[in-house]
């Protein structure tokens, strides 16, 4: 009888549980706007995110969570599209907080998310609710270019025909063929390409290879890794013996990368390692111990301490308030909370169409990264891209690429 | 107690279709690519020297999951999903006493080489004890009750804790552990490099690194002093009684719990040996690592006939070759598929692995 009653009370509780959800979703009337981000904050992403979500506190913050002339009130939600046990974003979750966004009719803007292969899951999802969603780190391009992508991209993520997507990050287009162009000029004469097999990984690094066979770089070969074997030891001594001058890994940290180096560097591989902004974070470096010494790394825009004008007041601004040295993304964090409340300054009314409109119709904004715009994709008109070398335990700034 | 032969119902001899199935599938689509292969390792013999190798040496710690696999099995019949994480939690352990020694790689030989030895037992027995515990506590209490799927499902249940043990672990930043965890709780915790990698074979074109020999060398010890365990002891020999008829076994005076638990036991401080190991060979540790050692571990000791001790090291050895030689001659993206292609090939023509036997000793 014990374990019935107990089963009744747990009962009860979710019921009321789903009751007060099911509140929540009525909504805080005309004058509340609320606007949510979905990023992996559990798991070796955590850096990253952590200073975009700062950074989009901050924009949010300066706007004194006040839009249209103190007529609307914002408010802000943190999601989480990682989970522990995966120990990177995870597509249930990603789904979840997506699902969770359409159903609140408060929610106005949908930033996120950081994997494009997250993306990928909740496009459709919102597209379907009319709900504007701004990425500030995904870069595959095949989520918003026709003919970059598979076929049927970007058709399919969005459903009801009109795009509600948006990115302030230039593509893995520009991406990739930039990193090609950068390993040329850094001497590299032959390259092996790897990938870790998901979205952005493979995509980015389909995009190095064929630029580099464009430039005449010798393609050793391109291989696709399993982020999650315990070691790549077999796969490191065929580099070796296909001695190419670099190897390129087109992938995130959290599929194994910081191994992967080790393994190549302990076979006795002495040349160049070049990764895109998957690898770009301090997790990387961590996870690949004194490996990561001399490693390249590429990414769409400038370092934080590199910006300039607006952006360089921005640096001192986050560098003041969060007392920390802001991570790659965390500038379009920024952008990407500044255009949606530049949009809903612009509507003034709590309407999904119309704030989606004005997001995308983004002309000539002056914002912190210069002044751009949105193209009919949703893409940024920025194409401003960075190459990096860790050095001394960080990644520091080595050249503008293109 | 009696099992149905399957061959008394059986009217459509399925088995016999497979293997000509196989074996016609194999000369269709494997023949060219097989001569290619060939030519290959031919062309660069050292580098499948290096393959094979590597081979050896990542077979070496997969054998001694492997026999954890294989121990309880043969005593138990019980497939023992936790213990890949078991695997990973004697890395994990290991790691924080590397830290708690202060252990980095300026230390002297003369010290570190003693300090790694105590470390090695002393994680041996963490996870001999852990794994000792959980049959006390989970598998013990299921045995004869029910049905053998409650002990399984445990067995999942079980993992599933040590998974999550491993992520809180992650979290500990006690100041006797000299920051080993980094700054980051789920991200991969980086071991330092105690071992050393001078080449043993250098100016041959073969890389043999002193640390590959040392991971090989300390398996190749275990794998011998298990087996002398099991074929020559007092002890060793209740174990073979208890796994061949638990009844008689207690009836000829054998404490079969006892002996149960010393399977588990023997299992646990392999898995915390190779655990440790595998930390200073790949460098690396991470909490969700147990899932596919212990997948490629389990496959080992199906592929050598799970129960039987040989056969579990036979078959890690063959899956780490087979690894290497796909990884090299074929695509790291179709090693997977390799392996347990191979595996499924095994079991048509030898259901009971390579080394199993066929005799039924148990109902």
């Amino acid at each position: 009888m014990k374990r019935a009653s107990l089963l009744i009370v747990l009962v009860m509780l979710a019921s009321m549980m789903a009751a007060c959800g099911s509140l929540a979703s009525v909504g805080g009337g005309d004058t509340t706007i609320k606007i949510v981000s979905s990023l992996p904050r559990t798991g070796s992403s955590k850096g990253q995110t952590d200073s975009i979500v700062n950074a989009i506190k901050q924009r949010l913050e300066e706007a004194q969570y006040k839009a249209c002339d103190g007529k609307i009130t914002l408010s802000y939600e943190d999601m989480d599209d990682a989970t522990a046990a995966a120990g990177k974003w995870d597509a249930a979750q990603e789904a979840s907080n997506a699902n969770k966004a359409a159903g609140d009719a408060d929610v106005m803007v949908y930033l996120g998310t950081f994997n494009s292969g997250a993306a990928k899951i909740s496009i459709p999802i919102l597209n379907q609710a009319g709900l504007v969603m701004i990425s500030p780190a995904n870069t595959y391009p095949g989520l918003t270019k026709p003919g970059k992508g598979e076929a049927d991209e970007p058709a399919k993520y969005y459903p009801n025909g009109t795009p509600n997507y948006a990115r302030v990050v230039p593509a893995d287009d520009l991406q990739g063929a930039a990193a090609a162009r950068w390993a040329q000029s850094l001497g590299a004469t032959s390259v092996y390409v790897l990938d870790d097999t998901e979205l952005y990984g493979k995509g980015v690094a389909d995009v190095f290879e064929a630029t580099a066979k464009e430039l005449g770089l010798d393609v050793k070969a391109h291989d696709g890794i399993d982020g999650k074997a315990s070691d790549y030891r077999a796969l490191a001594a065929k580099i070796v013996a296909a001695a190419p001058d670099m190897v390129y890994y087109g992938g995130i940290t959290q599929n194994n990368a910081g191994q992967l180096l080790k393994d190549i560097r302990a076979e006795g591989f002495t040349g160049k390692f070049m990764g895109p902004d998957g690898i770009y974070e301090s997790a990387f470096i961590e996870a690949a111990g004194a490996d990561a010494e001399g490693v390249y790394a590429t990414f769409g825009g400038v370092p934080a301490e590199k910006l300039e004008g607006d952006a360089a007041k921005w640096y001192a601004d986050y560098k003041a308030k969060y007392n920390a040295e802001p991570e790659v993304y965390a500038v379009y964090g920024y952008e990407a909370a500044n255009v949606a409340v530049n949009a809903i300054n612009t509507v003034c009314k709590k309407d999904r169409a119309a704030i989606l409109s004005a997001v995308m119709g983004t002309k000539d904004f002056k914002g912190i990264l210069g002044t751009w715009s949105f193209d009919a994709n949703g893409d940024t008109s920025l194409t401003a891209m960075s190459g990096a070398e860790v050095k001394g335990g960080k990644f520091e700034f080595v050249q503008p690429i293109k | 107690m009696a099992t149905m032969r399957p061959s008394a119902i059986r009217t459509v001899p399925w088995r016999l279709l497979g293997q000509i199935a196989v074996v016609i599938f194999c000369l269709l689509f494997l023949t060219i690519p097989f001569v290619e292969m060939v030519k290959a390792m031919i062309a660069d013999p050292q580098l499948l020297a290096r393959q094979l190798l590597i081979g050896v040496t990542n077979g070496a710690y997969i054998a001694l999951i492997a026999l954890g696999y294989t121990l309880v099995y043969g005593i138990v019949e019980l497939i023992n999903f936790a213990h890949g994480d078991l695997y990973m939690l004697g890395a994990f352990f290991s790691l924080s006493l590397i830290g708690a020694f202060s252990l980095t790689t300026e230390t002297p030989w003369s010290i570190r080489a003693p300090i790694l030895i105590v470390v090695l037992i002393a994680t041996m027995g963490f996870t001999a004890g852990l794994n000792m515990l959980v049959d006390r506590w989970a598998y013990r209490r299921l045995r004869g009750v029910g049905s053998r799927m409650a002990s399984l499902i445990s067995a999942i249940g079980i993992s599933f804790v040590f998974q999550n043990l491993g992520l809180l672990w992650g979290y500990l930043r006690f100041p006797f552990m000299n920051g080993v965890m980094g700054s980051n709780a789920v991200a991969p915790k980086s071991f330092p490099a105690l071992l050393p990698s001078v080449n043993l074979f250098a100016g041959t074109g073969v890389r043999f690194g002193a640390k590959d020999l040392i991971v090989v060398g300390v398996s190749v010890v275990l794998l011998i002093g298990l087996y002398l365990f099991v074929s020559k002891t007092r002890l060793g020999k209740a174990m073979r009684a208890t796994a061949q008829d638990r009844d008689a076994a207690a009836l000829m005076g054998i404490d079969v719990n006892r002996t149960i638990s010393l399977a588990f036991v023997l299992g646990g401080a392999l898995a915390g040996a190779s655990g440790m190991l595998v930390g200073l060979y790949n460098g690396t540790a991470v909490f969700d690592m147990g899932f596919t050692a212990g997948l490629r571990s389990f496959t080992a000791a199906v592929l050598g006939g799970i129960g039987n001790i040989v056969g579990a090291m036979l078959g890690g050895l063959l899956i780490g070759i087979i690894s290497a030689l796909s990884d090299q001659y074929i695509s790291t993206k179709w090693t997977n598929a390799v392996v347990f292609g191979i595996l499924v090939i095994i079991l048509v023509f030898r259901p009971t692995g390579l080394l199993g036997d066929d005799t039924v000793q148990k109902a």
